[in-house]
C-alpha cells in the first residue's frame, strides 16, 4: 500500500467515529484491533477539546464541563485546525457557538467566548512599548487636527449588546456567578497587553467606535466625531486619559490632510 | 535579544525539564539547579507575549533544547515550508543546544491532526523521511535529533523492524537520535517486544538525549495490556529500570522529564529530576541499583 493512500485512509477515519477501522492495522497477534486504532482517534479529538477548554475557561464554566465537551467535540469534527500552532485554534469557536442550537438559551455565551479569544490573541501578539501621557505633551496644538494615534498590536475590542463582560468576570478566577439583568444594556470590552499581563477593561459609550476609527487610520478629530455621533455622552478628555493609562497607544503620526 | 545568546552552550549530561508556563515565575524567582529546559517549538511561534518574555530570560540562565511536534516528518506530502521557516527563525532567535522532532506524521492535506501518528516501516516511507530530514537539516544548517515513537499498532505493510528503519535513517541522513525510554517501554508492551533488547540493539552511538515520561495503562480488545503515552503522571517504575539500563549502556546523557498534562507543582517535578540525576551519576552497578530502587 502506498504511503499517501495509507495516510488518506488513516486520517479520514480519525475524525469520523462511524467509519470502519482501516485494514492492515494490527495488534501483536497480527490481528486487526479496533481499540488500538481508537487510541489515535481519541488522542486527536480529546487533545483538541482540551485545547479549547484551556482557551475558553469561562465559557466552559458557564455551560459546565459535559456540555462544553459536547459542543467542543462538534466544533473539532467540523473545523479541525489547519496549523500546528494550536494557540491559533478556536478563532472560529465564538461564531460556531452562535450557530450551536443547544446554546441558544445563553445569548451572551458567544460574546464571552469572544472576550476569551481576544485575550488569547493579545497574549501572543507582538511586543511594543506603550506611550505614557508625557509622550503626548510635545504635540503642538496647531497640529492636533492632523493627529493620528497608533494602537498597540495586542489591542482587541469586543462589542456585545449584552452585559457579557460582567458575566465573563463572574466566571473567571475566584469570580462568583450571580443573577445578571440581561436588559441592562450592552458592554464594549477593551482587551490589551501593554506589558506581560493581558488587561480587560470596560469601554465607556462611544469608546469602541472611537478605537475602531483610530484603528482604520482616521484622525483623532474624525474618530471623536464618529464616537459622538454614536453616543452623545462621549467625552474625549476622560476617554483619552483612560486609554493612555491602559497602555493602548504606541505612537502617533500626522495625516496629510486633503491629500486624498 | 541579549548578546549572551550568541554562544550556544552544550547541554550538560544531566536532567532537564520540559518548560511549562505554570512554572515560569518559580524558575525565575528560585533559579533551580536544573541541567536544561526543553520547549515545544510550536508554543513559541507567536509574535510576542509572555512565552517569549519568559523563555528569553530562562535562556540567559540555562541551556535550552527545542522539541518540535508539528513538522510531520513522516507525512506523505511535502513539509510545510512556512512552518519550517518559523522553526528556522526560532532556532536563530534562541540558539538552542539541541533540536529534535518525531518519527511521526500529524498533517493531512490542510488539516493538522494533533497527534504523533505512526509511520509504516517501508522503503517508500524510509526514502521520504530521509528526504524530509535532509531538508530540515539543510534549512536549519544543523543536525537534528529524531525521536523513536510510541506506537499502539503495527502496519501490515511494514518491511523493516523499527530499529532497522531508524538505523538506516541515521546512516543516510547523519541525523542524531533522541531515545525516549518511555516510548520504548510503551511500544514494547504494546507490540510485545523485549524493551531491554530494543535498547541494546538501538544505534546508541548516535543518541544525544533521553526522554522520560509517565504513561497510562489500558487493555485492548482481547484484554492484553495497552499502554498510552500520556505524559500526565510520574515516570513508571518499569521505565526507571529501563532508564538505568540505558544509562548503563550510554553513560551520562542529557535526560528530559516530560510532564505535559495534569502539570504538577514545581516541587513534584524536582523529585523526578533528582531521581534521574542520581541514575545518571551512579557510576558502578551497585550505585545504579540503589538509585533505581
Amino acid at each position: 500500500m502506498r504511503l499517501a493512500d495509507r495516510q488518506r485512509e488513516f486520517a479520514a477515519a480519525l475524525t469520523d467515529p462511524a467509519s470502519d477501522v482501516p485494514v492492515g492495522l494490527l495488534g501483536p497477534d497480527r490481528m486487526p484491533s479496533r481499540k488500538r486504532y481508537a487510541i489515535y482517534r481519541n488522542n486527536v479529538v480529546h487533545g483538541l477539546i482540551e485545547a479549547l477548554r484551556a482557551a475558553f475557561p469561562a465559557t466552559c464554566r458557564i455551560v459546565g464541563e459535559e456540555f462544553f465537551r459536547a459542543m467542543a467535540r462538534d466544533y473539532v469534527l467540523r473545523e479541525p485546525p489547519a496549523s500546528p500552532l494550536l494557540f491559533n485554534y478556536g478563532a472560529g469557536f465564538p461564531d460556531f457557538i452562535v450557530r450551536f442550537e443547544s446554546a441558544a438559551a445563553l445569548p451572551y455565551l458567544a460574546d464571552v467566548a469572544r472576550i476569551e479569544r481576544a485575550g488569547t490573541e493579545a497574549y501572543h501578539a507582538a511586543e511594543q512599548p506603550a506611550l505614557d501621557a508625557d509622550a503626548f505633551a510635545e504635540i503642538p496644538n496647531h497640529r492636533i487636527p492632523e493627529l493620528c494615534l497608533i494602537l498597540h498590536p495586542s489591542l482587541r475590542v469586543v462589542r456585545s449588546h449584552l452585559p457579557s463582560l460582567t458575566i465573563w468576570r463572574m466566571n473567571v478566577g475566584d469570580g462568583v456567578p450571580s443573577p445578571v439583568d440581561l436588559d441592562a444594556g450592552g458592554e464594549d470590552v477593551l482587551v490589551v497587553r501593554p506589558k506581560t499581563d493581558v488587561d480587560v477593561h470596560l469601554l465607556s459609550p462611544g469608546g469602541a467606535s472611537f478605537l475602531s476609527s483610530l484603528a482604520s487610520g482616521e484622525t483623532l478629530i474624525s474618530a471623536t466625531n464618529s464616537a459622538i455621533s454614536e453616543s452623545s455622552s462621549f467625552e474625549l478628555t476622560s476617554t483619552l486619559a483612560a486609554l493612555i493609562a491602559a497602555g493602548v497607544f504606541v505612537g502617533f503620526r500626522f495625516a496629510e490632510l486633503g491629500a486624498r | 535579544m541579549s548578546s549572551q545568546l550568541g554562544i550556544t552552550p552544550r547541554i550538560p549530561p544531566r536532567t532537564g525539564v520540559g518548560l511549562k508556563p505554570d512554572h515560569y515565575k518559580t524558575i525565575l524567582e528560585t533559579s533551580p539547579d536544573i541541567g536544561f529546559f526543553e520547549v515545544h517549538a510550536e508554543n513559541y511561534m507567536g509574535a510576542g507575549g509572555p512565552p517569549h518574555r519568559y523563555l528569553g530570560e530562562i535562556r540567559e540562565r540555562y541551556p535550552v533544547s527545542l522539541h518540535g511536534i508539528g513538522l510531520s516528518i513522516g507525512g506523505a506530502g511535502p513539509l510545510d515550508r512556512q512552518h519550517l521557516e518559523r522553526l528556522s527563525l526560532l532556532v536563530e532567535r534562541y540558539r538552542p543546544s539541541l533540536f529534535s522532532e518525531h518519527l511521526a506524521w500529524s498533517r493531512h492535506e490542510t488539516s493538522f491532526l494533533n497527534d504523533l501518528l505512526p509511520v509504516p516501516y517501508t522503503a517508500e516511507s524510509l526514502a521520504l523521511v530521509c528526504e524530509h530530514v535532509d531538508q530540515i537539516q539543510e534549512t536549519l544548517a544543523r543536525q537534528m535529533l529524531l525521536e523513536n515513537p510510541s506506537t499502539y499498532l503495527a502496519f501490515a505493510e511494514s518491511a523493516y523492524s523499527e530499529i532497522d528503519f531508524i538505523a538506516e535513517l541515521v546512516r543516510r541522513t547523519g541525523c542524531g537520535l533522541l531515545l525516549d525510554v518511555n516510548n520504548v517501554y510503551v511500544s514494547s508492551v504494546n507490540q510485545e517486544w523485549n524493551p531491554k533488547g530494543y535498547i541494546d540493539n538501538f544505534p546508541l552511538a548516535h543518541v544525544q538525549e533521553i526522554h522520560l515520561a509517565g504513561h497510562t495503562r489500558q487493555t485492548d480488545d482481547d484484554g492484553r495490556p495497552l499502554l498510552i503515552d500520556t505524559h500526565d503522571r510520574p515516570v513508571d517504575e518499569a521505565v526507571w529500570e529501563l532508564f538505568a539500563h540505558a544509562i548503563g549502556q550510554l553513560g551520562p546523557t542529557p535526560t528530559l522529564i516530560e510532564w505535559d498534562a495534569n502539570v504538577p507543582e514545581w516541587g513534584d517535578l524536582e523529585v523526578e529530576v533528582r531521581r534521574a540525576d542520581a541514575v545518571i551519576c551512579a557510576r558502578d552497578r551497585r550505585d545504579l541499583f540503589r538509585a533505581v530502587g
